[in-house]
């Protein structure tokens, strides 16, 4: 085949590819900015006269500051708190003595696998009796737990990945397990600690099943449950929704942009190489 | 000179916690299953395995079943045909390889509420894109034939980036060697393709495989945000089954029976791969 002709049509498959991926995104931005009276007219495609009226609708008339505002306390507090727990946990798996560690590694995996319905009902009992309903508590804790199969998983590889010398070195030199692990092996690993802080932050501004069960007024209510039950009197307000649609991505398009590398890198980690 | 410090105190906050909040509601959902519970009338009387009795006799457990099992097969096939296409292309060399990954991850990152919600807006009846493009009046999510095949585009839309992303990793570590020494025996690019690129692929289109089965068999937000599960109970699957016994009708006890069922499910299937997948690295 010709060369050239080759060239256009890999470039031509990639441009289809790219339409597709971002295609729905780009028609609810297309959406978003079409005043009412031509959203429900097609064609033309494009707006004709160009608004910013949802943008403010939706910041004027509902809550969507303080669901945005929950939305991103538990996402970074579980981010946090994972991050501990599960760097800690995977230190002490990669590096240190412990019995059973296959069995405690298997144990964390399984419980990536469970589904979310499986816990709810008995979680939403015991968040109810421990008088957490409705509070951003209730999400961190369900989320942080959740998310440590796959914070201690990719964390492990990482660790495991520096050599046992330098831990070795920094224990002769008089540091003490936890000084050798936040010392070196940590700033060693940022990488890795970088991927799973992305992939945790994801996984808690996406969640809906947990965060439509455990919530219930604007107190605590995160993205997905607003969007999910965006207020409509008569009709389904297609404008509001687009716009409010195209803010809550743009903090992930920023991410994705911002560190495609790593996330790929921590999607992967796991998966090709165990 | 070996250092062999204990690690248990590191690990230890992660396992209560594990414990807590995954083992012990796995246990109490276990409990909840063998009784009958009506959150609304403060009702609770042990009844034995009554409730898993009544699920074999239920329809619409059954059509549930179905439900998810039809979304599973066809979601994760399309997912895996269309991300090895997409792996296979992103393999190549080409300009703003960054960019274009980027672009190609928008539909994971994306939330997957706000997915069904585009979704539900470019289905629309009269108003939508997609109508507009195929010059036709379907009714997309009103229509029992055309509501779940509709959930299942979005969610092959939405995950396909994820497939195509761990697939295309997989092709990165086969050794280019191996392609040279074939084109020079004279292999066709078919012949390579099956002969070299799929055997080679095979572990990580099974780990693919486990996290995709997995996912799409307990699919919730997807579904549920689109459709309801509507129209006529077409598109309720197992997860949207519980989730309205539990919280709709406030039916504690059967509902959790129904999560025990769908949690055996899941883990069936997972020691399914997990067996497949360990047989393949021994040979």
């Amino acid at each position: 085949m010709n060369p050239k002709f080759k060239v256009v049509g890999l470039y031509l498959l990639l441009a289809l590819t790219i339409l597709y991926c971002s295609g729905p995104l780009l028609w609810q931005f297309i959406t978003s900015l079409k005043p009412d009276a031509e959203i429900v007219r097609i064609p033309p495609l494009l707006p004709q006269n160009t608004t910013v009226d949802h943008y403010v609708s939706i910041f004027k008339g509902h809550p969507f500051l303080r669901i945005i505002l929950n939305s991103a306390v538990v996402a970074a507090s579980t981010t946090l708190l994972s991050l501990i727990i599960g760097s800690l946990a995977a230190f002490g798996l990669a590096r240190l003595n412990i019995r059973y560690k296959a069995l405690i590694l298997g144990f964390v995996l399984s419980v990536s696998m469970f589904p979310p319905i499986a816990t709810v009902s008995p979680l939403y009992l015991i968040i109810r009796a421990l008088g957490l309903r409705d509070t951003w508590w209730a999400l961190i804790i369900t989320y942080t737990t959740f998310s440590l199969p796959l914070a201690i998983w990719i964390l492990t590889n990482f660790f495991r990945e520096i050599p046992d010398e330098i831990y070795r070195a920094a224990r002769v030199d008089g540091c003490s397990p936890f000084q050798a692990f936040y010392k070196i092996i940590l700033p060693l690993s940022a990488p890795g600690v970088f991927a799973t802080a992305v992939l945790v932050f994801i996984f808690s501004w996406n969640e809906f099943l947990f965060a439509l069960t455990f919530t219930s007024t604007t107190a605590s209510r995160t993205i997905p449950v607003g969007i999910a039950l965006f207020p409509g009197l008569h009709e389904v307000p297609w404008g509001d929704i687009a716009a409010a649609s195209v803010v809550v991505t743009i903090p992930l398009i920023v991410l994705i942009f911002a560190f495609q590398r790593r996330i790929i890198e921590g999607l992967t980690a796991g998966a090709v190489k165990g | 000179m070996t250092i062999k410090d204990s690690g248990y105190r590191f690990v230890i906050s992660a396992l209560i916690l594990l414990s807590l909040v995954s083992i012990y509601p796995l246990v109490y959902v276990l409990y909840l299953s063998l009784h009958r519970r009506l959150l609304i009338f403060d009702i609770s009387r042990f009844v034995g395995l009554e409730n898993y009795l009544f699920l074999l006799k239920d329809d619409r457990f059954w059509n549930a079943l179905k439900n998810t099992v039809y979304f599973t097969v066809v979601s994760v096939s399309m997912e895996l045909f269309l991300g090895l296409s997409i792996a296979m292309l992103l393999n190549r060399t080409f300009m703003f390889k960054g960019i274009v990954r980027a672009l190609v991850l928008i539909p994971w990152a994306i939330p997957t509420v706000v997915s069904a919600r585009m979704w539900e807006w470019m289905y629309n009846t009269d108003f939508g894109i997609l109508n507009y493009m195929l010059g036709a009046k379907i009714n997309w999510l009103g229509s029992p034939f055309w509501a779940m095949n509709a959930a299942i585009f979005m969610d092959v839309w939405k995950t396909t980036p994820f497939v195509a992303i761990l697939l295309m990793a997989g092709l990165h570590v086969i050794p280019q060697d191996i392609y040279h020494a074939a084109r020079v025996d004279g292999a066709e690019n078919l012949a390579i393709f099956r002969k070299i690129t799929l055997p080679l692929l095979k572990p990580v289109i099974l780990v693919v495989l486990i996290f995709r089965t997995l996912d799409a068999f307990r699919v919730f937000d997807a579904v549920y945000v689109l459709t309801g599960g509507g129209p006529a109970n077409t598109t309720e699957t197992l997860s949207i089954y519980a989730y309205k016994t539990l919280f709709q009708t406030l039916q504690f006890g059967y509902g959790s029976a129904l999560s025990v069922v769908i949690f055996l499910c899941i883990g069936s299937i997972s020691i399914f791969y997990i067996r497949l997948l360990s047989r393949g690295i021994k040979q």
